[in-house]
């Protein structure tokens, strides 16, 4: 800090700002001060975020492993896997004869299983909306820290330890749970189901019901933050879109893992306690079980009540930041400022009263289905209203096509393909051919994987040196953005038609069925590619890792010159964000190329006659 | 921390919002149960039974025990001192009657025949009502931390102190008001 410096905002902050008192006293300071309180059980928003950002970051990692896995297996089922023996051992089958190493079909499906819930869960949900959310709530609305620093720093102790958890049922002898990642009874339900439903699916649960009270804590902070350490000034009409988009994520983070948790929790009583629930007319080899009276349906209602709106955990996060990257470095106002708030809670709001049409053709009334259908493609509204901004933003702007905007357009391309196959699905009578097959795959992995993953990117690359105050490397973020782009496009493009013609997800294999051969080497093309995404993503890791340490250093406090408050604390981060006083807001975050004014920060007052905001 | 509620904007202190909060989230997994629970009802082969009486015993408890609990606080602003630590005792006897009465109710229901195992009717009233029991014991916590500090801390009303006994009190008054509903619907659509 000793060579910073002092700038016009400096200046500003400390004759317009107001004075909190916080530097008065340094009880704040008592955990920040060796390296364990420091790094580890840090109490700091910058610090907790950096956490849950690597804790993503390496989950990502083994949950794309797993997936390049089971691709070989799909693209290549002639080919010996006896190399990957000494990764997974006896999972890998090796014929004594011929010498050919083939993948266990129940590893295959509890690889799969375990994809899908490392992604959704600790990738998409807490290593992108824990990440920016306790990264930028309190830097842009000008708070010193969340509401409870403690709360904040359980919620990621508890992250973690459902992440060890889980990495932990990787290694059991039975496997770890394989019934799917939206888990089902009577595979969940029953331990005798498969050898995965055993001590796999008990460790499962206790891992995501450690996960659920991690996003509670992190969730009821994010709003309590929001709703009452804004700095003065910062009305909710002045807040940055990211704001608003986590704050109506942690809303319904909060009101639909609870439902998750009941389903969870009467889950356990049917595997534990002997209850039928979920379990009826159940025969094991010719013998009738004796649980009666319950419905597999059931479970599936409480799962989707949540699993709908966690559609929409994980995208809303990448929408707001999506919008602040795209209006920062297209140097343009977002356009239709208030459109994108309304239309980011009709999305909260719709989410709610959509989740019965992932069960059209799991035997819920068809009439019934006919309200689901009109709420769900009602969705696209807000949606399409959210698109024609974004790209309405990006017309006639000054655009600056480095990483992070890179990686914004890309999202809007993402997030229109697979938007528009969800019309496609939405229907409950397409619904019929279409469901369980690679179109489904195809749709949300380009909507909310890739999407949700371009955000995050954008992201990252946009404030990283916010987090280290060095740069990332520009070429090789450029390599990241058009490999991933391109790479992503080509696996999950001919998906759709391998969907389309019936190819049913989920299987190990599709030797026996002779309408499925002909696309095996249409599979071959995509295992290739989804080889080739996996070592882009590697290029990513090392830039981030080497910026770390290595990156260009950042020389002034604005690099970007964005409006938000972040922006205006040093270079070298501080406990208390603001070294004297907090910034006042006069102004909202979009004000670019205003009154042949470049950009003006929200913390610079109005010039006499100047009209503010929106 | 307490430097960062200096800058709190509204008039509702950070730490009762995040409880309310809390709140509307537990509210929304008891909805769940109970809504799960009128769709199983819904469904056929449910058995019907009688609640014992216990559970209206420990139903009226639990309301005493807000009252007991909401005077200690009103006594605690007053300064009188003496009142508000008997009431405070009182209230988390009161609370530890409730979780015992709980108990009996169920080995009576028991003995009964309505077993945890047995129909799915049965299934849900062991699991509202225990995992509310849950919910109520971390209110006792609560209840004992208070007492705690009413008994080793100097005699002194802070702001502070008052918006801890305050968080207490709410949660309480939450549980109180949250087995009421579920008795209530437990009579009713059995």
């Amino acid at each position: 800090m000793a060579n910073v410096t002092v700038h016009e905002d400096d200046i500003l902050i400390k004759e317009q700002g107001y004075n909190d008192h916080f530097h008065d006293h340094h009880h704040g300071d008592k955990y920040q001060t060796n390296f364990i309180f420091h790094y580890i059980f840090s109490m700091d928003h910058k610090i907790i975020a950096r956490q849950f950002l690597i804790t993503g970051m390496i989950w990502a990692i083994i949950g794309a492993a797993m997936s390049v896995v089971f691709r070989m297996q799909l693209g290549f089922p002639e080919e010996s896997l006896t190399w990957i023996k000494p990764f997974l051992g006896k999972w890998i089958v090796v014929d004594p004869s011929t010498g050919m190493g083939k993948l266990a079909p129940e590893f295959y499906y509890a690889l799969v299983t375990m994809h899908g819930t490392i992604i959704v869960f600790f990738v998409l949900t807490a290593g992108l909306s824990g990440t920016f959310s306790n990264l930028l709530i309190p830097f842009q609305i000008g708070a010193r820290d969340m509401a409870s620093p403690f709360m904040n720093m359980l919620s990621y102790w508890f992250f973690f330890l459902a992440g060890i958890v889980m990495f932990y049922s990787l290694f059991l002898s039975t496997g770890p749970f394989s019934g799917g990642w939206v888990a089902y009874p009577p595979l969940s339900a029953l331990p005798q189901a498969s050898s995965g439903s055993g001590t796999g699916m008990t460790l499962w649960l206790v891992s995501l019901t450690l996960f659920v009270v991690s996003v509670l804590l992190g969730g009821i902070n994010y709003i309590t933050t929001i709703l009452n350490l804004r700095t003065k000034g910062m009305s909710l009409w002045r807040m940055p879109l990211p704001i608003w988009a986590f704050f109506v994520t942690a809303i319904l983070g909060l009101l639909s893992f609870p439902v998750l948790a009941s389903g969870f929790f009467m889950l356990i009583f049917d595997r534990s306690l002997g209850t039928s629930f979920f379990l009826s007319d159940i025969f094991i080899a010719g013998q009738a079980l004796d649980r009666v009276g319950g419905s597999p349906i059931l479970y599936q209602h409480l799962f989707w009540f949540l699993g709908h709106p966690e559609v929409y955990i994980i995208i809303l996060p990448a929408m707001g930041i999506v919008s602040e990257v795209m209006s920062v470095h297209a140097r343009k106002p977002i356009f239709g400022y208030r459109a994108m708030v309304y239309s980011i809670m009709a999305i909260g709001f719709l989410s709610f009263i959509v989740w019965a049409h992932h069960m059209f053709m799991a035997g819920v009334n068809p009439f019934i289905s006919n309200f689901f259908v009109v709420f769900t493609l009602i969705i696209a509204v807000p949606s399409a209203v959210k698109v024609f901004n974004w790209i309405t933003t990006l017309y006639g702007g000054n655009l600056r096509l480095n990483t992070p905007m890179l990686f914004a357009i890309g999202f809007v391309s993402m997030f229109i393909s697979g938007g528009l196959t969800g019309i496609f699905l939405g229907n409950s009578a397409i619904d019929i051919q279409m469901h369980d097959t690679y179109f489904v795959v195809a749709h949300f992995h380009i909507v909310m994987g890739v999407a949700a993953f371009f955000g995050m990117f954008a992201g990252v690359y946009h404030w990283f040196p916010k987090m280290y105050s060095r740069f990332m490397n520009e070429t090789l973020g450029k390599i990241h953005f058009w490999g991933t782009m391109i790479t992503a496009y080509a696996i999950f493009w001919p998906m759709h038609y391998i969907g389309m013609a019936g190819v049913p997800r989920r299987y190990y294999s599709f030797d026996t069925f002779d309408a499925f051969k002909h696309f095996s080497e249409m599979n071959k093309f995509i295992t290739i590619c989804a080889i080739i995404a996996f070592f882009i993503q590697l290029v990513f890791v090392i830039n981030f890792f080497y910026s770390i340490w290595y990156g260009r250093k950042m020389k002034t406090k604005n690099p970007w010159e964005a409006n938000t408050l972040e922006w205006t604390t040093p270079i070298e981060p501080i406990h208390g964000n603001w070294p004297g006083n907090l910034p006042v807001v006069h102004r909202w975050a979009y004000d670019y190329n205003k009154d042949e004014r470049e950009f003006v920060q929200q913390h610079v007052p109005l010039k006499e006659g100047e009209v503010g905001d929106h | 921390m307490e430097q960062l509620i200096i800058n709190k904007r509204n008039k509702i202190h950070p730490h009762k919002f995040a409880l309310w909060a809390a709140m509307a989230s537990i509210t929304m997994m008891f909805g769940a149960f109970t809504s799960a629970y009128i769709v199983k009802q819904a469904a056929g082969n449910w058995l019907e039974f009688s609640i014992p009486t216990e559970f209206y015993i420990s139903t009226i408890i639990i309301l005493f025990s807000s009252i007991t609990l909401h005077t200690s606080f009103s006594n605690f602003k007053a300064g009188h001192e003496a009142k508000y630590k008997n009431f405070l005792i009182l209230s988390l006897l009161l609370g530890l009657a409730f979780v015992i009465l709980q108990y009996f109710g169920w080995t009576e229901l028991y003995h009964r025949g309505v077993d945890l195992k047995g129909n799915v009717s049965g299934s849900f009233f062991y699991l509202l009502s225990g995992i509310h029991a849950l919910h109520v014991l971390g209110g006792i916590a609560a209840m004992i931390v208070a007492l705690i500090h009413a008994f080793t801390l100097k005699f002194n009303i802070s702001e502070t102190r008052v918006n801890r006994f305050d968080l207490v009190i709410n949660y309480w008054h939450f549980v109180d008001f949250l087995w009421l509903y579920l008795f209530i619907f437990l009579l009713i659509s059995k």
